[in-house]
């Protein structure tokens, strides 16, 4: 790797060793980050990266007020942190973040909040604090903003249905898509309730799948049979391990960091971007996105889409200006799970030219990524053209 | 029915269950900087870093912030639909919680309906916060 001057400046452990009863595993991570910051005089605040296994990187940042523009999870048994730190080295030479934190802290022998990853155990922060409340998974958590952000902006069920109905639109283009058939905004606001105000239309697909990309430097690229796609930018950001505790119901913390730091890094301007995938899991999802990214103002997205300005090309009226989520989305193409990587392909194909819905022309394409309700996001800019 | 899914109190968290269970709604705030108060509970201010905060009784008073009504009730909810809720305390944080004392539909579940807080016990440790429409 490129040898340039990284360096460790801070390095503490865990203020008490041995047997702490007293202490859970995120406080343990908690403490020992705490007294690596004193030793290099620096507060949370001052850091943008953070590296952790054991515990989500999300979980380790919320707890610490930590807004990260890099969070790495890489968990591969107790040499992680090796790999955290080289990750960390090649980060910070790449842009990616300027100060990193790695943690660890686990509570191998009293076994204080030892319950599991991602908020599973019922001593994490979501087994406490909103578990016992009754959620179901996330057409129950991802939702939970939601009539905060109808309310902030005068909006109703009919603005999520409009979604879920462009979507459709795209979907129809797609073989491949799960969902074909056209379906209006009535279909969507008589569609089963799944939880208030969000209906069975306006949640994604549960289907079986999978995807994979190969990457290599810019320079080998050319040498290969298929039109290369250059990554021009990246961003990523996490924000909370629980959507109660997200800063602001109308807007995403993570989406807007990690959309400024990808179109920072690209240098790219909003009306450079021919396509756009915003993964949308539920139908606010665009919505949330095409704002958080700056395609919008607060609150505007939804008459943005309502006006055709994502949709295909129908009956007469031309292709929108900002074509979006054109394999027909979570929503009507496909979700098997962990759906990032279906937004990636399309991104991909739209820039190879080779997609069932072309945009004409499409030279940069975006795919806006969302992880857990709203916890972390990732977002790649991509170009067909050599940067 | 199977039994309510509950929390399994850490020593960082440990203030907060014993409050609800002695009726009490408890909060912490930093005595370093003045980033105001905070939860969920931890030994450490999230605005600043400092370790000095403390510890103290809030008004239990809140207004509802936004919400779902799950309609497909999970096992130990019992089978009627129940609004999952969030309450934005008078303090500033905002907390998951169930609205108990009202209908779960949205034409009695208004947003910024005032609301205080009521515990509901659910064995000899633990007591829920729940909250109930303020004029009730």
């Amino acid at each position: 790797m490129k040898q340039k001057s990284v360096a460790v400046v801070g390095a503490a452990e865990t203020t008490k060793m041995g047997k702490i009863p007293d202490q859970s595993v995120i406080g343990l991570h908690a403490d020992a980050a705490l007294n690596a910051l004193a030793d290099c005089g620096l507060k949370p605040s001052d850091i943008d990266g953070v590296a952790t296994a054991g515990l989500s990187p999300v979980e380790l940042a919320y707890y610490l007020g930590i807004t990260p523009t890099y969070a790495d999870g890489t968990s591969v048994g107790g040499c992680s942190f090796m790999l955290h730190v080289r990750h960390a080295a090649a980060a910070i030479n790449e842009g990616l973040a300027k100060t990193i934190l790695i943690t660890h802290g686990e509570s191998g022998r009293s076994r204080v909040g030892a319950g599991g990853r991602f908020g599973g155990g019922s001593s994490s922060l979501a087994g406490q604090f909103e578990q016992p409340y009754g959620p179901v998974g996330p057409p129950t958590m991802f939702t939970v903003p939601v009539l905060r952000y109808l309310k902030t902006y005068g909006l109703t069920e009919e603005d999520l249905a409009w979604v879920s109905v462009i979507q459709r639109e795209w979907a129809a283009m797609n073989p491949r898509a799960s969902f074909r058939d056209p379906i209006t905004v009535e279909d969507v606001l008589n569609s089963p309730m799944i939880a208030w105000p969000f209906r069975m239309l306006m949640c994604c697909l549960v289907t079986d799948g999978g995807g994979a990309l190969v990457l290599t430097s810019a320079d080998r690229a050319k040498d290969f049979p298929r039109k290369p796609v250059y990554v021009l930018g990246t961003g990523e950001s996490v924000e909370t391990p629980m959507v109660s505790q997200m800063e602001d119901f109308t807007t995403s913390k993570a989406f807007r960091v990690s959309g400024k730091k990808a179109f920072d890094e690209a240098g790219i301007t909003h009306k450079d971007v021919d396509h756009l995938m915003i993964y949308d899991a539920f139908a606010h999802l665009p919505l949330y996105g095409l704002e958080d990214l700056g395609f919008c103002k607060p609150g505007e997205a939804a008459a943005f889409v309502r006006e055709r300005n994502t949709a295909p090309a129908k009956d007469g009226k031309p292709i929108g200006k900002l074509p979006l989520n054109t394999n027909g989305g979570g929503l009507s193409y496909m979700h098997s799970g962990m759906y990032g990587m279906y937004a990636l392909q399309e991104s991909v194909r739209q820039l190879r030219g080779v997609a069932p819905a072309q945009v004409p022309d499409a030279k940069i394409s975006i795919a806006h990524g969302v992880g857990g309700m709203f916890a972390a996001s990732g977002t790649i800019v991509f170009s067909n053209e050599a940067p | 029915m199977p039994p309510r899914m509950l929390p399994d109190p850490t020593p960082e968290t440990r203030h907060f269950w014993d409050g609800c269970r002695e009726g009490e709604l408890r909060l912490q705030r930093c005595t370093e900087c003045d980033g105001g108060s905070y939860f969920p509970p931890r030994p450490f201010c999230p605005r600043c870093g400092s370790r000095k905060v403390e510890t103290f009784k809030a008004s239990g008073q809140g207004v509802l912030w936004s919400y779902v009504i799950n309609m497909r009730p999970r096992p130990d909810m019992g089978t009627e639909p129940y609004a999952i809720a969030v309450v934005k305390l008078a303090e500033g944080p905002k907390m998951m919680t169930n609205i108990v004392g009202c209908p779960q539909t949205p034409e009695a579940l208004k947003l910024d309906m005032p609301l205080k807080v009521s515990f509901a016990k659910q064995n000899d440790d633990i007591s829920l916060p729940f909250f109930e429409p303020a004029g009730a």
